[in-house]
């Protein structure tokens, strides 16, 4: 068993490490104040080729291992939990189910400029009515010819109002239920394709979520992503590699409350010592320190299990659920350590502690990767 | 256009800290990173390259493990990595060493050769200037400025209190400062390729050709007699008081350290 990661992996770290101090940093909590997208930095992390990593080189990505992409997603995060998403709704949810069961001519119009780093892409799936129960779709495809006519609405979609690309889930045969749901790809210039309200959000504050809207979209009927009636098994074995991003994410905050903690701890003193000092704040320390080596480690499990083609449906959710859970703990106690300034907005940790919560939640709550964890053992 | 460009692999620390026993470095535990300098000097070369087309080829003399920094420089977008690599070149101070990075240079081919200004762990701003000497090229040093046609190149050379304007033909060498450019980020896609597609090529002493009393410590004429760590300075005293008494304690401080008598 090796630990270690190569070098590879090791150049990653350090080049996404690199970008999001010098790049990220500097604008990360005024970002977040305001609530604003950061284009420019995603644009440049676009170019780098952060936004399809693993996709083939043919395809318009590197190539890249999933560990690498895990590291990336963490290292982005560490700095920016904003950023983190954008980069993993491109990387996992749209650029992986284009991959996978993308058609070439799909691939070339659609992945090549997403995988690139050209544009943005987002994954409609949720629904004011289809959260945690996904299958319960209201947004409706009616075939018509050589094309669908699209209508209903999307809710939280991140990217969705910078995307260009959209992975669309609609219902194409209710009588089917989850078997009846179908997977598209659709130009967000469509005619009847609109953006509706934006998120205002306690977290992750400058990646930006919308509502979509579908009018009477007419979608080309090559624009079927797999088979009609397949769109429920996309959509889940999306979210199995979207959670190994989100782990990742969560990963990245949870690292950072620490390093603020360590940090502040060793400078702040009381009773005439630094609290570094006093067992109480040690503890914290170690319980963070413990935490976050146990979900990296499964977290890169995870990768790797992705990277080596074997299952990794457990493997991720087990990931995701542990990782999502110490970003928490760490960021609730990395407050406690900064005590009262802790609380304010002069210091990082009270952004991280806002970030963390939406990794318990989104691309499957803590609650669903239980339920997925047991099925798997207990079937 | 083909450019040569020196890189050299430093620990990651301004703060060198040196073995009281050896008088060497100590490397444990410090991570090595690219030169500094040296990136600017590639972020130049690849501009160069993307204007005019060539070649950009990043050249390295150290062990084994200073294939990473070439690595780096390919992910930066370096197309070919060359290391001299050799216990022939060890011990080797920086005449001995700009002699063997010339040789090199020579097997290689070049219309540029570009340097950073220094390395961080030593601190000579001596290699480029010296492997100009030895390839009896122009040399402009501290470049903060560059344009070129192809022919030649107008550098502006920084200068404490300026700068100054200096034209040479090529072929020529250039030693260059960090105000020159901002050094891009290696792309994901640059990464996969230096690790799994480039090959770094490897060349001892007897590949470039060098004169065995030329080369190491034999062909060094200065030697290091003790490397040292400077002492670090006492503890600062700050005096209280009102002007007049905060003098009146200065002289007598002063008076006895036998700074005033």
């Amino acid at each position: 068993m090796e630990f270690a990661l190569t070098k590879e992996q090791e150049m990653v770290r350090k080049t996404a490490r690199e970008f999001a101090e010098k790049e990220i940093a500097p604008i990360a909590a005024d970002i977040d104040e305001r609530a604003e997208f950061p284009a420019e930095t995603v644009r440049k992390l676009g170019a780098l080729g952060f936004m399809g990593m693993t996709v083939p080189k043919e395809w318009g990505g590197s190539g890249m291992d999933d560990i690498s992409y895990a590291i990336a997603v963490e290292e982005v995060s560490r700095v920016c939990a904003s950023h983190g998403v954008t980069m993993s709704v491109c990387n996992s949810l749209v650029c992986w189910p284009l991959m996978k069961f993308g058609t070439d001519a799909q691939k070339e119009k659609y992945l090549k400029p997403v995988a690139s780093g050209k544009v943005l892409g987002c994954f409609g799936l949720t629904e004011p009515n289809a959260g945690t129960d996904a299958g319960s779709q209201a947004t409706v495809a009616r075939k018509e010819g050589d094309k669908y006519i699209i209508n209903g609405s999307k809710v939280f979609i991140t990217n969705a109002s910078k995307s260009d690309v959209t992975i669309l889930f609609a219902m194409t045969d209710k009588s089917k239920g989850t078997k009846g749901i179908s997977t598209f790809v659709v130009d967000s210039n469509t005619p009847g394709y609109s953006i509706g309200s934006i998120e205002k959000k306690m977290g992750i504050r400058a990646s930006i979520q919308t509502e979509l809207v579908f009018q009477d979209m007419e979608v080309p009927a090559e624009n079927l992503l797999g088979k009609e009636g397949q769109g429920f098994k996309i959509a889940m074995a999306t979210l199995d590699g979207g959670r190994i991003g989100i782990a990742a994410q969560a990963l990245g905050i949870a690292q950072a409350a620490y390093e603020e903690s360590v940090k502040y701890a060793k400078q702040r003193e009381q009773f005439g010592k630094p609290i570094s000092s006093f067992q109480a704040i040690q503890w914290f320390i170690s319980d963070m320190a413990t935490e976050i080596d146990a979900a990296r480690l499964l977290v890169y499990k995870a990768a790797f299990d992705k990277w080596k083609g074997r299952p990794y449906t457990t493997s991720a959710a087990m990931a995701k659920y542990f990782a999502s859970d110490v970003a928490m703990k760490a960021t609730r106690n990395a407050i406690q350590v900064h005590g009262g300034y802790g609380f304010t907005k002069d210091y990082a940790v009270e952004r991280f502690y806002r970030d963390a919560k939406i990794t318990e939640i989104y691309e499957g709550t803590t609650e669903v990767q239980k339920m997925v964890i047991a099925g798997d053992l207990l079937k | 256009m083909n450019i040569i460009v020196c890189v050299k692999q430093v620990p990651d620390t301004t703060d060198v800290k040196i073995d009281p026993k050896t008088g060497t470095l100590i490397r444990e535990g410090v991570p090595s990173i690219v030169n500094p300098d040296d990136k600017h000097a590639l972020e130049e070369a690849l501009r160069m390259k993307e204007k005019f087309g060539g070649k950009v080829t990043v050249l390295s003399m150290g062990p084994p493990q200073a294939e990473d920094a070439l690595r780096e420089c390919s992910a930066m977008g370096a197309d070919d990595m060359v290391l001299l690599c050799d216990r022939a070149f060890a011990g080797a101070d920086t005449w001995a060493t700009s002699y063997t990075l010339g040789e090199a240079a020579k097997k290689i081919g070049y219309d540029l050769i570009i340097c950073g200004r220094e390395a961080i762990d030593g601190d000579t701003a001596q290699i480029g200037p010296q492997m100009a000497e030895h390839l009896h090229l122009p040399q402009i040093t501290y470049v903060k400025n560059v344009e070129t046609d192809g022919n030649k190149i107008v550098c502006e050379r920084a200068l404490e209190d300026g700068y100054e304007k200096i034209e040479a033909s090529l072929p020529a060498l250039i030693t260059v400062i960090a105000d020159l450019n901002k050094p891009r980020y290696p792309s994901v896609r640059g990464i996969v390729e230096a690790y799994r597609e480039k090959k770094v090529t490897v060349w001892n002493a007897k590949d470039i050709c060098a004169d065995g009393t030329c080369i190491g410590m034999e062909g060094s004429p200065t030697s290091v007699k003790r490397s040292f760590a400077p002492e670090p300075k006492g503890k600062g005293e700050v005096l209280k008081g009102s002007v007049k008494e905060m003098s009146k304690q200065l002289v007598v401080k002063l008076k006895d350290k036998n700074v005033l008598r």
